[in-house]
This record gives structure tokens, C-alpha cells and sequence, in this order.
């Protein structure tokens, strides 16, 4: 079963949840950080890391020797990242996305492979958790081919728990694409119900079985609540606004650890995500 | 000598677009004779990313030896080195009086992009 956790805005509690989450379950869990530009769950779980690994993208390079100057690998490239000129042919590949058209377009088979780095992933693990994580270069903006390449490890035997990135847009939508469920983690403040109805409306489109996770509860009003309600998507946890866990949160340690009386919650909030996606997400 | 000049309109009485990738339109004026023909640059300016590379490329191939502009990025400043397009940055007021001052002289060309590149 994969569990991704999402939320919208930023900073409302992902990692929190994820890691504890996944050290609460009593079964086998994989935790894929998949905040792939500023992933954060191992300073929490401090794993040891067993493995490193490259993540590259293919960005053209135009062999001028075979180039006939039929512009036709700058008219599909969306990017802007080819300019054909008069006896010249300049690639950009901070503009490539990697999407293959120009080496597919090319009549001459001018357009030739080069590699280029764009992160690395990291496997390890920190007690009974098996962990992986994924980090975008520093001056790279592409994302998701390092969150795909994070997830293509998925063990379809485990409990497999993804922490998303913030927002709504493609690297969130490759964390949370074909998940069993996905988590939203939200704050009871107009920014948080703000971002969460966007996260909504994503996960609407995607199709699949959600429910909601309050941080910080107590702080701000209600209306996340009315919310909820009145869209009908269920509530499966309250984490108070809380100095106590704001503490051992921003001493890197475990809430889990620290007051054992959350395992209980979330372990109960893992039981009601089973429940949830047996019955197909119907609350 | 052909020249390029981003306009906010398709005149010779337009303001200059500061803008160089994204102007609402590019004219190629000939400083001979003032002829010139205006450029719809409407897919640039909507376009996705890459925007500087695409116009930079088309004013190369439209004959033009130098770029009147304001602002020119990273990308577009090595494409149109690259094509011999000499670049005039931080011009402003109507084009026609801007190709006046380049006919008198009273450019400087730039040795560098004059504006960060986007994300």
C-alpha cells in the first residue's frame, strides 16, 4: 500500500507526520522522501545511508557536421532550448526538460545524447524502516524524473510512505500519481485552508482516496473543519498546537519517541487509512 | 543596415518594449531608407520558457545586424553573440527617435547580458 502525504502549503506538518507515521506501524515501511528540493525526513530518522546513486537526463547535442539547418528541433522544443542559427546551433540545457522530441525529430540523426546530472538519490536505513530519499542539484529545477526514479523503488510487499512536496504542481503531482491514499496535512489557518482546497482539488483529479490530518490544532478557527464537512472528506487525526512537540520537533527528535501516547494516535490513524482504501476511500 | 527594435506596437511612432524575448512586437527597420516590417512576437511572448533563445534566433534570421532593446537575458545575449547580432541595451522613448540617436552614432553595444535569466 502506498500512503503519500501531502499538503498544499508548505511547513504544515508532512514530515512530521511521515516519520512518525512510518515509525508507528507495526509492519514493515518504506519512507520515500520525495521533497526532492528540500527533503527533510532524515534529520529526523537519521538514517545510515548504504547507497548513492546518480540521477541524470539526457540534453541534446547538435553534431554540426550532419546538421542541415532544418529548424525542425527548435520548432517542437517547447523550451526554448535549441536555437537554430544561419551556421550555428546553440542548445541551452537549463531550459531542456529532457522530453526526447528534438532526438526524435531530427532527419539527419544530428541530434546527439549528452548526459547531464541532475541530482542523486540516497538509500539506507533507520530502524525498522527502510529508507530512500532524492535531491535536486542545487541550479536544477527539474524534479519529478529524480521523484520517479525515488518511487521506482517501491516495494509492492511493504507499507510504502511518501512524503510530497509542497504545492500542487509537477513534482507533487509525480509523489502522489497512483497512490492508494494520500494524506493531507493542514493547519486551521486561512493560508492552510487556502492551499488545501488547491491540494483538493488535485487529488479530485487524480482519483484517489483521501483524508485529512489537522497540525497545529487550536490555532486560528474552525473553518477547515466546516470545510471538511461539507466536502465530505474525513478527518483522521488532530495534532494540538503544542509547545511540548514544537520542543523535541526542534531538537530533530521523534514525537513518537518522546510521548508515547502518539504511537497510539498514529498507529489508529494507519488502521483508519486501511479502512479507508479497502472501502475505496467512501467515508 | 537592417537593425532590430522591441516595440510595444507596430509603428515607427511606438514606445520601445524594454522587454526582449517577450516584446509584443519586434521591427526590423532598414536605417537607409526607413522602411521596416513589424513582427508579431505573440508566440514568444507566451511562451513557456525559453523565450530569448526563439527571438534572438528569429532576428538573426531576419537580416538584422544589431538589437535595440531594453533588457536582454543571459540566454538571448550568447544566441545573438553567437549570430554576430550586436545588442544595444537600456534604450527607451519611440522607436523612430531611437534609430535616429543608433544613426548618429550614440549607442553603446553591450558586452554582457544586462538582466538575469528566468526560472
Amino acid at each position: 500500500m502506498i500512503i503519500s502525504i501531502a499538503s498544499g502549503k508548505g511547513g504544515t506538518g508532512k514530515t512530521t507526520v511521515s516519520t512518525n507515521l512510518a515509525l508507528s506501524i507495526d509492519q514493515e515501511v518504506q519512507l520515500l522522501d520525495c521533497d526532492v528540493e528540500e527533503p527533510n525526513s532524515h534529520l529526523f530518522l537519521n538514517p545510515v545511508i548504504e547507497k548513492k546513486e546518480q540521477v541524470i537526463a539526457p540534453v541534446p547535442e547538435i553534431d554540426l557536421k550532419k546538421c542541415t539547418f532544418c529548424k525542425k528541433c527548435m520548432d517542437i522544443c517547447r523550451y526554448g532550448a535549441i536555437a537554430v542559427l544561419k551556421e550555428n546551433v546553440l542548445t541551452f540545457e537549463n531550459l531542456c526538460h529532457s522530453c526526447g522530441g528534438c532526438f526524435e525529430v531530427c532527419p539527419e540523426n544530428a541530434v546527439m545524447e549528452k548526459e547531464r546530472s541532475l541530482g542523486e538519490i540516497e538509500h539506507g536505513s533507520s530502524r525498522s524502516i527502510s529508507f530512500i530519499h532524492g535531491r535536486l542539484e542545487v541550479g536544477q529545477v527539474m524534479a519529478p524524473p529524480i521523484i520517479k526514479k525515488v518511487r521506482s523503488y517501491t516495494d509492492p510487499n511493504l507499507i510504502t510512505i511518501i512524503d510530497a512536496p509542497p504545492g500542487t504542481s509537477c513534482p507533487v503531482i509525480a509523489a502522489m500519481n497512483g497512490a492508494d491514499f494520500i494524506l493531507l496535512v493542514t493547519e486551521p489557518t486561512p493560508f492552510g485552508l487556502h492551499d488545501l482546497k488547491l491540494a483538493v482539488e488535485t487529488v479530485r483529479i487524480l482519483d484517489i482516496p483521501h483524508g485529512l490530518v489537522i497540525n497545529r490544532a487550536g490555532l486560528g478557527n474552525d473553518d477547515v473543519k466546516y470545510y471538511a464537512q461539507k466536502e465530505n472528506i474525513p478527518i483522521l487525526m488532530e495534532i494540538p498546537f503544542d509547545k511540548e512537540i514544537a520542543r523535541i520537533y526542534s531538537k530533530g527528535q521523534m514525537v513518537v519517541d518522546k510521548l508515547p501516547e502518539y504511537k497510539v494516535k498514529f498507529c489508529d490513524l494507519f488502521r483508519k487509512i486501511e479502512q479507508l482504501v479497502e472501502k475505496g476511500g467512501q467515508n | 543596415m537592417k537593425i532590430a527594435v522591441t516595440s510595444q506596437g507596430d509603428t515607427l511612432d511606438s514606445q520601445i518594449d524594454p522587454r526582449f524575448g517577450r516584446a509584443a512586437y519586434i521591427l526590423i527597420v532598414d536605417t537607409e531608407t526607413l522602411e521596416f516590417e513589424a513582427f508579431d512576437n505573440d508566440e514568444n511572448k507566451n511562451s513557456f520558457k525559453g523565450a530569448g533563445t526563439q527571438a534572438a534566433a528569429m532576428v538573426s534570421e531576419k537580416g538584422a545586424e544589431v538589437l535595440l532593446t531594453g533588457f536582454c537575458g543571459p540566454n538571448a545575449f550568447t544566441t545573438l553573440e553567437t549570430a554576430g547580432v550586436k545588442v544595444a541595451n537600456d534604450q527607451n522613448g519611440r522607436i523612430i527617435d531611437v534609430v535616429q540617436k543608433f544613426k548618429q552614432g550614440n549607442v553603446v553595444y553591450a558586452k554582457d547580458a544586462n538582466k538575469d535569466g528566468h526560472w
